[in-house]
């Protein structure tokens, strides 16, 4: 098999991961913590070998990529799984690009050969990448060129560095986690009810971020300036500008789209619930200086912020961020309830409240990632190269629960004891990642695939006999 | 022509006798008449020198509307130009040759412009445009009856669906500032106000949450249906540009050979302004070869100077260079001796005496047509500089689109504009928008407004005397009067209120 190696690494959705100097790089082996250990652990890299002898989900993997052209079906194009770019990235962040593979079995092969340190999977081209050389001519009518593609999305918390007050950069805790599990349900929430979508994958990105595949056939066909549309959509944070968000919030009215409003209700939920204490966004003065940067009103500002200095270091039997919540809230309302204020000032002040929601817990997208059919984005069930954690699939309807501390690594799977509670315990949590794959993803996905096969061929039986 | 014309009014009787159940006979004719989709070539017979002067005529028109962006118009104002751009060039003697010159002018068009990457995005953008301001031209009426003539068959929203919607339509509305619209969504069942469509068909309408998203169905009001209808035209032509492009190198160029090719060739190149070349200069306007680098820091644009410095610095310039470099000097008004002055002393380091005779005095008075063919060559305009293909390291062509980012800002901060312009410029020629950087440079550095953008090296470089000379007068009445800062020079007012409008606005 022909391959290409290039010493230039493309753009790849965690570029930012591989910049860190903190973590043991691939192939360094440190002690494990905690209780003294017996062996040194072993690296990630020397895992990966037996991980995709025995341990990768090929079956899964292909089925869902091959989009039902893998059965019997006489309608079906065995060429489809074929023409589907995967990029390998060896030992050494050397990137091999335009991987193509006939079927599972040939893949299995490549990757016991290989052993890459990553996956990427690209679009699926008009002709197997492999060939894409005889269509680089310069005849008009033999390009090469991507046809399909699922439509991305990839969410980081590095991206919220200026918010987050438990840790930056490749930090993750729980307190930080309700950002990303807030991003799944807004998103969630747009892609099924707004645009229809059913065949919607949430992945872990093995550290601190999110990845989200959508599969429906029609959003595989999307061309980049619908990928972009899309992504503009829900960009409601659209970064920030000398230390101020600036977010695409209607700036004629109160009202606002019906998408936005049902995010605010989530983010609000998820606001007083989980992110406002545990980030603890209102309990020290830099923290309460950002929030009323936002709210802007001089009159509260200064009152809010006098009260909490004077009060600064006092004791509390429940969460101080919350109280202040409430506090403002109350002082707001207050504004908002007044015969004498007038109506700008009112508008600002409830638009304001909306506005520290989304600036400090709206999704933020990553759009670059979305707007191209052919960028590339990490394979689920890779391992990651400095955590050693499974890329696992994750349930969006409980995703409150999912704990990304938690997640199966491929030490746990590989490198503790046959039969030691640890080792079980591992191929448990595999055992549930693979269920979660089947559960909210691959089985319709599969059903549906095949009917749309079955469906084509009878209307293009049918189109032969109008004929 | 007839052949096409039956077919023609064969399917609109077809199509009428569809329709006729629902709208108004006279609403639909009128606007069957006065805009198409293009999806079928006219057929029938068109004399060679019609074919030209149709697409030239055309030309004017596109050309029109890409100068009116360049000076700020949209909406409403972009619009109302627009069609008087069409009516002025496009109109025949009866409905039957408006048509009939409208579909042929814009498949001679398609040929020329399908061939490179950067014509048919120049072309798509401006028939888009061109289309769109046909199409909201029309009366609502006639607007949806073009719609199901041409099946975009989408159902309007109506009954129970309706209702239940109603609520998220008004906000809708009035989170982009239709309140009015949204008032009228309340109180009246508003019949028709609204199509569903999917999402795809209406990208822009999409991206700046301008419609309700339910299920993938997108709900695009009827003061929206502009945008369904040109996203359909432009992905069509798009498609088409591309086909023909293939067909073009497969079959048609072969086939016309003689006759069509070499003025399809040509078409896209083709400048409509003044050539720069025939007005003869009178002996005041002469310029001495002693002038040209004071000139060139002051008055020459950014190509012209580039290759300037780069003559000066090397001593040498290759062909290409030495051409579109020549040939404009000879059209700022520098006659062959000086001509053959200037190169000699350029070249002086590298190429004296009798090897610049042998090897580069050809050139120069080719250039003045004293060799060769001896027709009189005419400086190059914008247009044609951008398209010629510029091998790697040469100095001709324009910067603006042969220069990185990070060179362009070095080369332009170099000529000491504000940040500011420095920055616009930058931005509009990643945005491909050369000319219009080049414009803004312009703007930048005569501190005026330059009302008709920038289509020519010798337009820039005339237009600048110009302005200096005009600034250098008003400086002095002004100093005469006491203050000490220069006034912009304002041309005209109509120029300032299309600014105030607004940069143009980036296609999204
Ligand atoms: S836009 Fe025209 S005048 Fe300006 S630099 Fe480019 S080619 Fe020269
Ligand atoms: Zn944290």
């Amino acid at each position: 098999m022909a391959e290409e190696q290039e010493a230039k690494r493309p753009r790849l959705d965690d570029e930012k991961e591989d910049m860190d100097a903190e973590g043991s790089a691939p192939g360094t082996s440190g002690l494990s913590t905690g209780a003294p250990a017996q062996r040194p652990k072993k690296s990630v890299q020397d895992l990966m070998r037996p991980y995709y002898g025995s341990k990768f989900p090929y079956d899964e993997f292909c089925a869902w990529l091959a989009y039902g052209h893998d059965s019997k079906l006489p309608q079906a194009d065995a060429m489809f799984f074929q023409r589907r770019e995967l990029c390998f990235t060896l030992d050494g962040d050397i990137f091999v690009r335009y991987q193509s593979f006939k079927d599972k079995e040939e893949l299995q092969r490549a990757m016991a050969n290989k052993v890459p340190a990553k996956i990427d999977i690209g679009p699926i081209y008009n002709v197997d990448p492999q060939r894409r050389k005889a269509y680089t001519g310069l005849a008009a009518d033999r390009v090469f060129a991507p046809v399909e593609r699922e439509l991305v999305f990839d969410i980081d918390l590095t991206d919220y560095d200026d918010v987050r007050t438990c840790g930056k950069e490749a930090h993750i805790c729980s307190a930080c986690w309700p950002l990303m599990a807030v991003a799944v349900q807004v998103i969630d929430a747009c892609l099924r009810e707004d645009f229809g979508f059913k065949h919607i994958l949430w992945v872990f990105s093995g550290r601190r971020g999110i990845h989200c595949w959508v599969c429906d056939e029609r959003a595989r066909k999307m061309t980049d300036e619908q990928r972009s549309a899309v992504a503009s959509y829900l960009s409601v944070y659209r970064g920030s500008e000398g230390g101020a968000a600036k977010l695409a919030l209607s700036q004629v009215s109160a009202a606002n789209h019906p998408s936005v409003e049902r995010a605010l209700r989530l983010l609000y939920a998820a606001w007083t619930e989980s992110i406002l204490p545990q980030q603890r966004l209102l309990a020290d003065e830099p923290a309460w200086k950002a929030v009323l940067a936002i709210i802007k009103d001089e009159e509260v500002c200064e009152r809010l912020h006098g009260r909490w200095q004077r009060a600064h270091g006092r004791l509390t039997s429940g969460d101080i961020s919350s109280e202040r919540w409430a506090e403002l809230s109350t002082e707001i309302d207050k504004v908002l309830d007044s015969k004498s204020a007038d109506r700008a000032r009112k508008q600002q002040l409830l638009r304001a409240r909306k506005e520290v929601l989304f600036a400090f817990a709206y999704p933020r997208l990553d759009v670059e990632v979305s707007k191209k059919m052919n960028h590339l984005l990490k394979a689920p069930f890779c391992i990651h190269p400095k955590t050693g954690k499974v890329c696992v699939p994750m349930d969006p309807g409980s995703i409150w629960s999912f704990d990304p501390e938690a997640v199966v690594t491929v030490h746990g799977l590989l490198d503790e004891e046959r039969g030691s509670p640890k080792a079980a315990a591992a191929e448990q949590a595999m055992a549930e990642a693979l269920q979660t794959f089947h559960g909210c993803f691959l089985d319709e996905l599969a059903a549906s695939s095949r009917q749309s096969i079955i469906a084509k061929a009878r209307s293009a039986a049918q189109a032969g006999l109008a004929w | 022509m007839s052949a096409w014309m039956q077919k023609q009014q064969a399917r609109s009787t077809r199509a009428a006798a569809v329709a006729s159940a629902v709208a108004e006979d006279a609403a639909e004719l009128a606007s069957e008449q006065r805009i198409s989709m293009y999806t079928e070539a006219p057929s029938g017979e068109v004399c060679i020198e019609d074919f030209e002067r149709y697409a030239i005529d055309r030309l004017r028109v596109l050309k029109g509307i890409e100068e009116a962006k360049t000076k700020g118009f949209k909406g409403d104002q972009l619009q109302e130009l627009v069609v008087k751009l069409a009516e002025k060039h496009l109109r025949g003697a009866t409905q039957q040759e408006t048509r009939w010159k409208d579909a042929v002018s814009h498949f001679v068009l398609r040929l020329a412009y399908c061939k490179t990457e950067d014509l048919r995005r120049w072309f798509l953008q401006h028939e888009c445009e061109l289309f769109k301001s046909r199409f909201r031209n029309e009366l609502p009426a006639s607007q949806v009856d073009f719609m199901r003539r041409h099946s975009f068959d989408y159902e309007a929203l109506a009954g129970e669906e309706y209702q239940v919607l109603k609520p998220d339509l008004v906000k809708v509305q009035e989170s982009v500032g239709n309140s009015a619209f949204a008032n009228e969504i309340k109180q009246a069942t508003s019949r028709d106000a609204f199509f569903k469509v999917p999402f795809e068909q209406v990208p822009d309408l999409v991206a700046t949450r301008r419609v309700l998203l339910k299920a993938g169905w997108a709900y695009v009001s009827r003061h929206e249906v502009a945008s369904l209808v040109v996203s359909r035209f432009r992905a069509g032509l798009s498609h088409a540009l591309v086909l023909t492009a293939r067909r073009w190198a497969t079959i048609i160029a072969d086939e016309e050979a003689d006759r069509l090719t070499p003025l399809i060739s040509t078409l896209s190149e083709r400048y409509l302004g003044p050539d720069y070349g025939d007005e003869r200069k009178g002996p005041s306007e002469a310029v001495m070869a002693a002038q040209i680098p004071y000139l060139a820091k002051e008055s020459f644009p950014l190509c012209m100077q580039s290759m300037y410095h780069r003559l000066h610095t090397d001593a040498h310039l290759k062909h290409n260079g030495r051409l579109q470099l020549g040939l404009f000097l000879k059209g700022i008004g520098l006659p062959l001796e000086e001509a053959m002055k200037f190169w000699r002393a350029e070249f002086g380091p590298k190429c004296m005496g009798e090897a610049f005779d042998k090897k580069y005095a050809y050139g120069v008075r080719y250039n003045y047509a004293k060799e060769g063919k001896r027709t009189d060559y005419t400086p190059y305009s914008c247009m044609k500089i951008i398209q010629t293909p510029v091998p790697r390291g040469e100095a001709f062509g324009c910067p603006y689109k042969t220069a990185s980012p990070q060179e362009l800002t070095e080369q332009l901060r170099a000529m000491r504009l504000p940040p500011r312009v420095v920055e616009e410029a930058v931005s509009k020629a990643r945005g491909h928008h050369y000319q219009l950087a080049c414009t803004a440079v312009f703007q930048g550095q005569h501190n005026c407004i330059c009302e008709s953008g920038i289509s020519h090296p010798n337009q820039y470089y005339d237009e600048s005397r110009k302005e200096l000379t005009a600034a250098q007068g008003a400086t002095a009445t002004v100093t005469l009067g006491g203050a000490e800062h220069k006034t912009p020079v304002v041309k005209s007012s109509a120029s300032a209120q299309a600014l105030t409008a607004g940069p143009t606005p980036m296609t999204t």
